[in-house]
């Protein structure tokens, strides 16, 4: 009852101030970005907000739905729609040098319900900075910058989602900061959180897994094992060139002790990230590439299905082609993409043959994209992939429609 | 004003054109761009035909179950050999060497005398914080990979009145090939057909490379519990604690996969009107392959009709032959000797690479790296065949060869 009142309170508060503004809405990928220093470490704001007046609090989010239609080796499901997520953004700034922000994500309706990004920022300077809360590892570029209406695609790339984690969040806290000069923008990032567990070499995929760890609830409450994950990015902007992106995330992550009893030697993982991206000015063509390498020590004589590396990335580039108005959208641009994407979850031979071991897939997807303004996006992709058994088996092909929209609201 | 009416009106014209263009090009590209089914022939996935409703979904419950994996926290081991069943049956198909299996402890017919040391099956991986097993010291051993998957529901329907009328334990018509069943003890669990045929109270075994498991029951429970450490109401016993333990599966799951394994269709002949094919298969018959790698059988009254009195081409007699002592492992089950196996049904030898990675690795242990290996490994009952084999022509090995490929 005291929820309801609360909650009608609020409602009225906002209605009475009657003055909503949509602020910040020059910071997607697809338009010119005025601010030629945004990079990806600045995703976290770089969205629109609504601000309640001259309050401090501003709310957003985004919604993405599509419709998909997808065959493999000549069987398919037929139609379905998504509602793929919704995603509420609040935050604020409690002081001029410290702000609030928070990500609460809904997946496939109430499938899914995560506080992806909690956290707490104390900005001292520009190249010293706090964050404490639930963070997002920044481990390579689309884990910082996922936002649906920020890309052409329905999917998000396979590398970022089957190996390496998409909006893989824990508790902790670091620093980041950015240096700028007149050319050159460097960034950083480096954090300490909780981090993975054994369910990334036990898992129903059958494979070594970092998403299979986000299934664990725990990790908002403590570590699997209590020692922290290190995570840390570094990355340099020139202004004219592009942005260049390194990052890295390793640490302990099996139960080697319990109760003071050492029970299985440790055991860590490391993954390596290099990503770019770049708009090339006369031909407004984006580029947005990531490249990653996971590495995790297995015990010997593990079940072969677990590899001990993976690679894998996806290379985007987007093309506008017509930028006219059209339909009362001033600023309307139609775009023409495509993603090529890879993964290999297990690099590697076989003891027993000598012969390379697959778990591999291949995937291209071409796509032509709407956006009537910069913040909304009506995509059609067609997806073609390949995707190779443990052992190299004639892969499996699928064909894959999809048709959705992405905005911010 | 109008010549601007007219320019708004022509490029209406040109994204009507447009749009017109790109309905057409969509749905062209469903058409064309949405990848097709393989022939039926080129793939061993599939079902028998006749299924009825009930039968398919329960096939489908079947094909989800067996692609489970499991995990630690649904029950695998604490010792295991892999952690689903199509892990080593990939596309239904034969099985790599990387996820073969090792038996051990037995060496002649009064049984395993390493039963309580781990045996019948090695476990050589485990779940962290259990050591997996090691082969006891002193027992013989045999490594076996996963044989395919498909046609299975027609062998089991065989009546073994059949299987014994193909039996000549004497070689009474001086062929030097006789061939046997393997007699082996039920295990509890199992209720024997009511037209089961009996030898001292043991019944014939017709499925593994040593014929050691009674029907698709008796086979899919042992995988369980012995290849995942997977422990049913049938199998209660943990390979580790060797303790009965509360059923980490379902009947109904087992009861499914079972029906999965039974409804899987034969593997399709291509190429059956090649002139080389049918050169061939008269080979094979005047080689004497066709002794033991029987060309035709039939099963019995089924309760699904699909496998109902229905004549099959697997190429196997069921039965138990010496293939001499290059493929004597020291190693065997039920009352087979060491240098006996079952003759391993020949169809689907032609896809074999499709689930093996694009190589072949033949016989038992998968020793064999193409057909010709294979058939230069086949000595006592079957050294004659593989004599005449060796004195083909060029020309004759290839027919044969091919004829086996297109099985």
């Amino acid at each position: 009852m005291m929820k309801k009142h609360y909650l009608l309170l609020i409602f009225i508060l906002g209605l009475s101030q009657n003055i909503f503004a949509q602020i910040d809405t020059t910071l997607f990928r697809r338009k010119p970005i005025s601010d030629s220093a945004k990079m990806n470490i600045d995703a976290v704001y770089s969205r629109p907000f609504l601000q309640v007046g001259r309050t401090p609090l501003g709310v957003g989010g985004y919604a993405e739905l599509n419709t998909n239609y997808g065959i493999t080796d000549g069987v398919g499901e037929g139609f379905s729609f998504q509602m793929r997520r919704m995603t509420l953004f609040l935050g604020g700034s409690l002081h001029q040098k410290i702000k609030f922000m928070s990500e609460l994500e809904f997946e496939d309706g109430t499938k899914e319900i995560n506080i992806e990004f909690a956290a707490l920022d104390f900005q001292f300077n520009n190249l010293f900075n706090f964050r404490g809360g639930i963070i997002v590892n920044p481990i390579g570029a689309f884990n910082q910058n996922h936002d649906g209406p920020k890309w052409e695609f329905s999917d998000r790339p396979i590398s970022a989602t089957q190996m390496l984690p998409a909006t893989f969040s824990n508790v902790g806290m670091g620093f980041y900061g950015k240096k700028y000069s007149k050319t050159w923008v460097f960034a950083y990032e480096a954090y300490l959180t909780n981090g993975f567990d054994e369910t990334i070499i036990d898992n129903e995929s059958s494979r070594t897994s970092l998403s299979a760890a986000k299934a664990n609830r725990n990790r908002f409450e403590e570590s699997s094992n209590g020692k922290a994950l290190f995570t840390g990015k570094i990355a340099i902007k020139n202004r004219k060139i592009g942005e260049l992106g390194l990052s890295y995330m390793g640490g302990i992550y099996n139960k080697f002790q319990d109760d003071g009893f050492i029970l299985a030697p440790k055991r860590s993982l490391n993954v390596f990230s290099i990503d770019f991206n770049t708009t090339i000015k006369k031909t407004k063509t984006s580029i947005i590439t990531e490249w990653a390498w996971v590495n995790v020590d297995l015990p010997s004589n593990y079940a072969v299905q677990y590899g001990s590396k993976q690679m894998g990335g996806f290379l985007d580039i987007i093309q506008p082609v017509y930028k006219k108005p059209i339909a009362g959208f001033p600023n309307s641009t139609f775009n023409i993409a495509c993603r090529i994407e890879r993964v290999d979850w297990n690099i590697g031979k076989f003891i027993e043959t000598g012969d390379k071991i697959y778990d591999e897939v291949f995937s291209i997807m071409p796509a032509i994209s709407w956006r009537p303004i910069p913040s909304t996006v009506v995509r059609f992709n067609y997806r073609i992939q390949k995707q190779w058994d443990l052992l190299g088996n004639p892969p499996s092909k699928t064909g894959v429609f999809h048709f959705g929209v992405s905005s911010y609201f | 004003m109008s010549f601007k009416i007219a320019k708004q009106n022509k490029m209406k014209a040109k994204y009507t054109l447009l749009s017109i263009a790109f309905s057409l090009f969509i749905a062209t590209a469903c058409e064309k761009l949405l990848p097709v089914s393989p022939e039926d022939s080129e793939v061993l996935d599939g079902t028998i035909k006749d299924l009825t409703t009930s039968e398919t979904a329960q096939f489908l419950r079947g094909d989800v179950a067996f692609a489970k994996v499991f995990t630690a926290n649904t029950g695998l081991g604490p010792l295991f050999v892999s952690n689903s069943c199509i892990s080593c049956h990939a596309g239904d198909g034969k099985g790599h060497p990387s996820t073969s299996l090792v038996r051990f402890g037995q060496n002649d017919e009064t049984g395993n005398k390493f039963l309580m040391l781990g045996g019948p099956q090695l476990q050589h991986r485990a779940i962290t914080g259990f050591n997996p097993e090691n082969i006891p010291s002193g027992a013989s051993h045999s490594t076996f990979i996963a044989p395919s998957n498909t046609g299975l529901g027609f062998l089991e329907a065989v009546s073994d009145a059949d299987i014994l009328a193909l039996a000549d334990p004497d070689d009474k018509d001086n062929d030097g090939v006789s061939g046997v069943p393997n007699w082996i003890d039920l295990p509890s669990f199992l209720t024997p057909k009511s037209n089961a045929i009996t030898k001292n109270g043991k019944y014939i075994g017709r499925f593994g490379r040593k014929a050691g498991a009674y029907n698709l029951f008796n086979q899919t429970v042992n995988a369980y519990n012995q290849d995942m450490g997977i422990i049913s109401t049938y199998s209660p016993n943990d390979t580790y604690s060797q303790e009965a333990l509360d059923p980490e599966v379902n009947n109904t799951e087992i009861a499914d996969v079972v029906h999965y394994l039974q409804t899987l269709k034969a593997p399709i002949q291509r190429s059956v009107e090649s002139v080389e094919v049918k050169a061939g298969k008269e080979l094979f018959i005047k080689n004497q392959c066709a002794a033991c790698h029987t060309p035709s059988m039939k099963t019995a009254t089924s309760p699904i009709q699909g496998l109902n009195n229905k004549i099959f081409a697997a190429y196997t007699d069921l039965l138990m032959h010496d293939m001499g002592k290059d493929l004597d492992d020291n190693y065997t089950e039920g009352s087979a000797k060491t240098f006996e196996w079952r003759t391993t049904p020949l169809w689907g030898l032609g896809l074999a690479k499709d689930s093996q990675g694009g190589k072949v690795h033949l016989m038992h242990d998968g020793r064999a790296k193409n057909i010709e290996e294979a058939i230069l490994l086949h000595g006592g009952e079957a050294q004659k065949s593989r004599q005449k084999y060796a004195a083909l022509s060029s020309k004759e090995k290839q027919e044969l060869i091919t004829f086996l490929e297109s099985l």
